[in-house]
């Protein structure tokens, strides 16, 4: 990476419906490895949410440890970060997102974070329907302590040092799928076009919408021989059905062909247009979904692009019949029943 | 041997079977006893089960007010067979033991100096009940009925306690009301003279109330506007957050949506429960978790985030015995270490330590003010015997003048108003507490990253060594900011020359109040000090520091409270002499009264002569 960004900005530099140009929605200069996945994750972070004109300082990120979990300070500067303890990010979300449901919550986590430490908070999570995006950026692999295999990491797939991993790998999007999830996705850091669009529908959707990311480890799991390396992804990797995400405005379009088209509408109003191949599965189906990530794993192949959907899944606060108003701005008038309240109480022990 | 003849002052003991509805019977009974004006202290001693181990339920009635647990018992009600003869002999000498006398006592139940009343309890509810569920439950009330007329209670006050616990079912209480006048019938008829103990009505208890300190605590963070609660249940700590979830749905639901002003999250284990609290707390929320000994442990890690990373949150921890799962039904203080050394590293703790429930009303109240003001974890210190058990405490009252102060937090009008970098870390008023920002507030200023890695004064991560060094230092400079903010002991000092001093904390109080009275009445003066809180503040040296010898009161084997102050006060070994009970009952004036004698006439006579002198 380079250690230093010109200050310097393009005077036509584009600017968004708030009239932000892009450089509102960057952070610090990242010190990941050159290369690293994570950092064109980030990019697609940014540019997602600069193409939705979303105020930077209405996200909140959050993240657990380790290499992804570092990437909140490379990204939305003028956000509020929670960097938190390795697995934990999605208590903190919750309880972040349970004291003011106005924001936008951002959490980002890696395959160690996640798979591993985290397994119960990301099942919990899941579970409980938050309205969050949930990030894993999956390398399947320990960057910061120098490589060890981690629970997303292929059976048989070898890493930089060489040995086949011998364990079942975990699926986190199947998991999700199965935990009710109401928007499931896999994508590739090497695939912007994918990504972006991806990120913006999992922005929209209320409820939990989460985002597995494969994101090559340049450093210690690149070697060809591993299944989350550049050029195996690149071979093995087979989309699902395409789409365009369609926010209310501007229309945003990418490359893929357009086919037979599905329209699927989310809570805010936008849109995700689906393009069906006449083989494909119909991703509002959680047992077709399950049955489509099984099957390209039998031939070796990654499933990408939007795998679950369901625009109806609802969100905790909606659940548990929550006041409409962000609980951190109620104060001592909503709060505090008073005093004669309390000898009332009293009284009724007596 | 003669009866026990006594007024208002003595021990009713329930042997009974888990599950099988005695708790509301004998509730019924303590109820009544205070209804009629006179202290009263009832302990559960229940077992970790839910249907059909041994359970105790011990009522003390004291007219002189002494609340905390005899020991012993002067009148058994034993209707468990599994414990019959260990409860027949612990009635003390000239007690009574109340049987169901439908099956006569086994043969070798010849006691002298107990006086047995037998009450055909399954025949009488066989007789009268024709349902099976019905007849279970009926029995234990017969049994209050039999002692209303053996303690000379009669059957009015009874029958209106009755009345009133099922004023919206008046169904209800019919059934009730006959069972009780079987049992007050057969005990006129059949034991007449038998009983020498009685119940007379009393103005003892003034203006209290009754109440378990989990409710108490429910109502303080109520009052103080929590909004968000993470939790994960366990014993003895849910019935804080069931109570409450219980005011909240009475007296939190916006009036004009029928929506919830509150919410709670029951999370997957107790680490997802204090980060959902402490996510809300940095979110500008104000929550709480409550657990117990083994929830603190998983805890920990988080606590210790909240306290580098300078994060609100209130955790309320009702105490058990441990270690490990230990004794999960059974009271003790021993998380006092663990909590205030919470976490890896150079962390600490604020501890707040309520004795009775009015105080934990409170000070769980207090707690979120602190939090709020120091931007560090509050743990109150409660624990099963306060949480559970009904004490009676002065009624809870609430100042509706009161703001909660919600510390050092930048508006949108001071961030925006400010010139230069806003730094999350600067201790720019000297007191180590810095200004913190709230998500969401302004668009280019006062965001920041918040950690649990070293940062800077302007929330940067560092590996400097200097930078760090700034921030553990500034630390301490916030923890004597808390020294002067948390609770003032509370001190009592009998004689300006008496070289005996005893501090205690907690549920320990009652007891100690009884066995300094004790002493008193041997003429060995004890000045007295109430731990609450932690830090300790330059009182509680003080105090430590005149006396010649102070005995450290708690319920815990290792005398955890003496192990802090010691590392915290600079006290000369010897000096701080631990008197313990940790057998998970709560400690009794006996137990203080005799470890005290034991040690003054071991340690030297000169104590016991210069302040029986004095």
């Amino acid at each position: 990476m380079s250690y230093t960004r010109p200050a310097f900005r393009h005077p036509e530099a584009q600017k968004n419906k708030l009239g932000y140009t892009r450089q509102a929605y960057e952070g610090a200069i990242s010190t990941l490895c050159a290369g690293c996945g994570h950092d064109s994750i980030v990019g697609a972070i940014v540019t997602s949410f600069f193409e939705m004109s979303i105020e930077p300082h209405r996200v909140v990120k959050l993240s657990g440890i380790g290499c992804s979990s570092k990437t909140p300070a490379y990204f939305l500067g003028r956000a509020h970060g929670f960097n938190s303890v390795h697995g934990r990010m999605p208590s903190i979300a919750t309880g972040a997102n349970m004291a003011n449901r106005e924001l936008v919550y951002l959490g980002v986590s890696g395959d160690g974070d996640t798979a591993s430490i985290g397994m119960g908070q990301f099942a919990h999570v899941v579970r409980r329907s938050l309205d969050m995006v949930y990030i894993v950026m999956n390398n399947g692999c320990y960057g910061l302590t120098k490589g060890q295999d981690s629970a997303t990491a292929d059976k048989g797939s070898k890493s930089r040092k060489g040995a086949p991993v011998s364990l079942e790998s975990i699926d986190l999007c199947e998991m999700a799928i199965q935990l009710g999830a109401g928007f499931v996705a896999r994508g590739f850091s090497g695939d912007k076009k994918q990504l972006v669009p991806m990120l913006k529908a999992a922005i929209a959707h209320k409820g939990l919408a989460f985002v597995d990311v494969v994101s090559p480890c340049v450093t210690f799991n690149n070697a060809p021989t591993s299944t989350k390396s550049y050029s195996w992804v690149r071979e093995h990797r087979e989309a699902t059905n395409t789409f365009d995400f369609i926010p209310l405005r501007p229309e945003i379009t990418t490359e893929y062909p357009h086919g037979t088209n599905i329209p699927i509408t989310l809570h805010d109003g936008s849109i995700i247009n689906l393009y069906k191949r006449e083989d494909k599965e119909v991703v509002t189906s959680k047992k077709e979904a399950i049955n489509a990530l099984e099957e390209a794993k039998s031939i070796d192949q990654i499933l990408t692009g939007i795998l679950y959907l369901n625009p109806d899944s609802g969100e905790y606060h909606q659940i548990s019949n929550t006041t409409e108003t962000a609980l951190n701005t109620l104060t001592e008038t909503e709060l505090n029943p008073g005093n004669k309240v309390l000898q009332e109480f009293n009284e009724s022990l007596r | 041997m003669e009866k026990t003849k006594r007024v208002n002052d003595f021990v009713v003991r329930f042997a009974n079977v888990n599950g099988s509805g005695s708790a509301s019977a004998n509730n019924l009974f303590a109820k009544v006893v205070y209804r009629l004006g006179i202290p009263v202290s009832p302990k559960n001693v229940f077992p970790s089960n839910i249907q059909g181990l041994p359970t105790w339920y011990e009522v003390r009635i004291s007219e002189k007010g002494y609340l905390g647990r005899k020991g012993g018992a002067d009148f058994i009600i034993g209707v468990n067979g599994q414990t019959l003869r260990e409860d027949y002999d612990m009635v003390l000498p000239g007690g009574y033991f109340l049987y169901d006398s439908t099956r006569e006592l086994p043969d070798n139940f010849q006691r002298q100096d107990v006086t047995k009343i037998g009450i055909p309890l399954t025949e009488l509810c066989n007789n009268e009940f024709s349902d099976n569920r019905m007849r279970q439950l009926m029995k234990n009330i017969i049994y209050i009925g039999a002692l209303a007329y053996l303690l000379d209670i009669g059957l009015g006050p009874v029958t209106e306690s009755i009345k009133k616990q099922f004023a919206k079912k008046p169904k209800l209480a019919e059934p009730n009301i006959r069972a009780l006048e079987l049992g007050f019938e057969y005990a006129r008829e059949h034991h007449t003279t038998s009983c020498e103990l009685s119940i007379r009505p009393s103005d003892a208890v003034g203006n209290r109330i009754l109440i378990d300190g989990n409710s108490a605590a429910g109502l303080g963070a109520l009052y103080a506007g929590a909004t968000v609660v993470g939790w994960y249940p366990i014993t003895p700590s849910t019935s804080v957050i069931e109570a409450f979830e219980r005011f909240a749905n009475r007296y939190r639901i916006d009036p004009d949506s029928g929506k919830k002003n509150f919410a709670i999250v029951q999370a997957e284990d107790e680490l997802s429960a204090i980060g959902i609290a402490i996510g809300a707390g940095w979110n500008g929320a104000r929550s709480f978790t409550a657990t117990s000994g083994p929830g603190i442990s998983l805890m920990s890690e988080f606590l210790g985030l909240a306290y580098f990373a300078e994060i609100p949150v209130v955790l309320i921890d009702v105490q058990r015995s441990g270690p490990s799962t230990g004794m999960p039904t059974r009271s003790q203080q021993s998380d006092l270490l663990a909590c205030a050394y919470a976490s890896h590293g150079d962390t600490r703790n604020v501890l707040l330590i309520p004795a009775d429930p009015q105080e934990c009303f409170q000070m769980t109240a207090e707690a979120f003010d602190l939090a709020d003001r120091l931007q560090t974890p509050i743990i109150v210190m409660s624990d099963l015997d306060l949480g559970m058990n009904d004490h009676l405490c002065e009624p809870l009252s609430w100042n509706d003048d009161t703001r909660y102060d919600r510390g050092k937090i930048m508006s949108y009008d001071e961030l925006d108003k400010m010139e230069k970098q806003w730094g999350r870390y600067l201790d720019i008023d000297h007191d180590g507490i810095c200004y913190r920002t709230l998500p969401g507030t302004h668009p280019e200023k006062g965001a920041y990253v918040t950690r649990g890695t070293s940062h800077t004064e302007y929330a940067a991560y560092t590996e400097g060594s200097a930078a760090y060094e700034r921030s553990m230092n500034r630390l301490l400079s916030k923890w004597e900011t808390a020294r002067r903010l948390v609770p003032m002991p509370e001190i009592t000092i009998k004689d300006e020359q008496a070289k005996i001093g005893a501090l205690f904390f907690g549920s320990t109080t009652a007891s100690a109040l009884e066995a300094f009275d004790r002493l008193e009445g041997n003429n060995i003066i004890i000045n007295r000090m109430r731990i609450r809180a932690f830090p300790f503040q330059k009182e509680v040296f003080d105090f430590i520091s005149r006396h010649d010898i102070v005995f450290a009161i708690e319920q815990n084997r290792d005398s955890q409270m003496q192990i802090l102050l010691a590392g915290e006060c600079q006290v000369a070994p010897g000096k701080l002499v631990p008197v313990t009970n940790f057998n998970g009952l709560p400690i009794t004036a006996t137990m203080i009264t005799n470890q005290i004698h034991t040690t003054l006439l071991s340690r030297g006579r000169e104590f016991l002569k210069s302040t029986a002198l004095s």
